[in-house]
């Protein structure tokens, strides 16, 4: 099982209640997922010359505000935390690298969520419901989204091994199914230097394609070497700063429908969770092919 | 009347109306097991957004108009009834149908018709992985074309295939018959082509105008078990 929801607005209207849409379509993902839920948010890009970075606490009182100082006094500036339940989220001025660097070093109890100029992940090991609740997601605008309902298979259900995985930069995977070589694959991609949090098999894939991008490859690339070199069951979204793309392996039974209106284009692992969605009535519906991947930008569908 | 002679091509609005926005498919679906066997009436559902198992175990001669699209098993182990579903339907429709008539306007997603012991599946779109798999009498009438492995380990019955097939057609077939009008990607493990012979373009006229499906006959190729991969007896013919 677990649930994958994907909208991309085309349209003002959405935009401004992408947060809303996203959290029905994870509501009626939640019994494919009860387990945990995640979100990946496009939003609100840094100014040039800083970064987003979201953070996780597993201490319920983490006095936010004193790391807000220390990345005051490290990287100048005001950071102020933006704090949604276990997390918060700092504007740094400052490279996406450098700032990971210092937080690996100087706060290694923080988990790093994700790192970028718009995307924004928050997870959490509760019923997803409950999830966007907590994180008071109904409120949230954003040019696009993905979202996350685990049935945890392979690895423990905690946040850490909570759907989406960041892959780099404003990169995002959430993955319906469950990888057979994901062992022999992570000790072949520290090899390689990529560092992982966790047991968990799409932790793997994520980092996977990280290394492939790092390697050179355009994402659509990097996602069919996914064809070639993951064992497994997959359907698979990757958010990016521009937009998302899907994949499904070739046996494809995990199973997955795309929708697009000239409002939005969403995906999800089921119809009802596109069904919420304002003028599904008249949208256009299809299921992806196996093997294929799709992919859509903001500059593309404009 | 049979079931398999009923026209599949009629619109007429259904008597009862149900609208599970403000129904449970569960309550929906002991309706329609409850029905009067002597009067089952017609049906109209809306409101189904991608609703599970709609419309399942249906076990009288009523006929069900679906209007909207559903999500997993849609008219599964129908017996007797008429399904009609103006929209896609989710994976698994259809599964283990024993008689009657289920009719997709849309696509079906993966493994329609599966295991399917009788009755008529008809899908004017197109059907994704899976069509047919393991079925054992059902005939499936596709519009479209259909994903990879149609047909896996298809032991009776007939499939039929308007446009393309992907790859691995009756992968591990029995005795299951196969047509398809368009391009076959690949043939599965022990399925071969045949020859179309006067009997099989009598057997697909019937069924095309079973289905309401504009096709002609003579453009279709046939597709059967090479009988390499089990035991086949010649002597057992007539019980396959």
């Amino acid at each position: 099982m677990c649930g994958i929801a994907g909208l991309f607005s085309k349209s003002t209207s959405i935009e401004e209640e992408l947060g809303a849409h996203l959290s029905a379509m994870l509501s009626q993902l939640a019994d494919r997922g009860p387990d945990s839920a995640g979100v990946a948010l496009y939003r609100d890009p840094a100014p040039a010359g800083s970064c987003k970075v979201s953070l996780f606490s597993p201490r319920p009182d983490e006095p936010w505000e004193g790391l807000a100082r220390e990345l005051g006094a490290a990287f100048g500036g005001d950071p102020e935390p933006d704090v949604r339940s276990t997390h918060a989220l700092f504007v740094v001025p400052a490279g996406g690298d450098e700032v990971q660097e210092w937080l690996a070093r100087e706060r290694p109890d923080l988990r790093v969520m994700s790192v970028g100029e718009r995307i924004e992940i928050y997870k959490e090991a509760v019923d997803p419901r409950d999830f966007v609740e907590r994180f008071g997601l109904s409120d949230v605008s954003a040019s696009h989204a993905l979202g996350h309902t685990r049935m945890a298979t392979e690895s423990r259900v905690t946040t850490e091994h909570s759907h989406p995985f960041s892959t780099g930069l404003d990169l995002c995977l959430v993955h319906n199914g469950s990888l057979s070589n994901h062992n022999r694959l992570r000790a072949f991609l520290r090899g390689q230097g990529i560092a992982f949090q966790t047991d968990n098999d799409t932790e793997v894939a994520a980092g996977y394609l990280t290394w492939r991008l790092h390697e050179g490859d355009e994402l659509e690339e990097a996602l069919r070497g996914c064809l070639r070199d993951l064992d497994g069951f997959y359907t698979f979204a990757v958010g990016t700063a521009d937009g998302f793309a899907v994949l499904r392996d070739p046996i494809a039974c995990k199973p997955a429908v795309l929708a697009e209106t000239d409002d939005w284009v969403a995906m999800a692992s089921e119809y009802r969770a596109i069904a919420v969605l304002p003028g599904a009535d008249e949208a256009q519906v299809w299921e992806p092919e196996p093997g294929r991947v799709y992919s859509w930008e903001l500059a593309t569908v404009t | 009347m049979g079931a398999g002679d009923r026209n599949v091509s009629s619109t007429e609005v259904a008597g009862e109306s149900v609208d599970l926005a403000k129904t449970s498919v569960r309550e929906l679906n002991q309706r329609l097991h409850d029905v009067d066997r002597a009067a089952p009436g017609r049906w109209r559902v809306s409101n189904p957004n991608g609703a599970h198992s709609v419309a399942v175990g249906l076990d009288a001669d009523v006929e069900v108009e679906i209007d909207g699209h559903v999500g997993y098993y849609c008219a599964g182990m129908n017996k007797l009834a008429t399904v009609r579903v103006l929209g896609n339907a989710g994976p698994g429709v259809a599964e283990n149908i024993m008689s009657g008539t289920v009719i997709v306007e849309g696509d079906a997603s993966q493994y329609a018709a599966a295991s399917g012991r009788g009755g008529l599946v008809v899908i004017r779109g197109s059907a994704s992985a899976r069509c047919g798999i393991s079925m054992k009498g059902v005939e499936i009438v596709v519009g479209g074309s259909i994903g990879h492995v149609g047909g896996f380990m298809a032991q009776r019955g007939t499939l039929v295939v308007c446009g393309d097939a992907g790859a691995g057609l009756g992968d591990s077939i029995y005795e299951a018959r196969v047509y398809v009008r368009g391009e076959v990607a690949g043939l599965g493990a022990d399925c071969v082509e045949k020859e179309l012979r006067d009997e099989h373009r009598a057997e697909l006229a019937d069924l095309l105008r079973r289905a309401d499906a504009d096709a002609d006959p003579a453009d279709f190729r046939r597709y059967g078990s090479a009988r390499r991969l089990y035991t086949f007896d010649v002597d057992n013919a007539g019980g396959y």
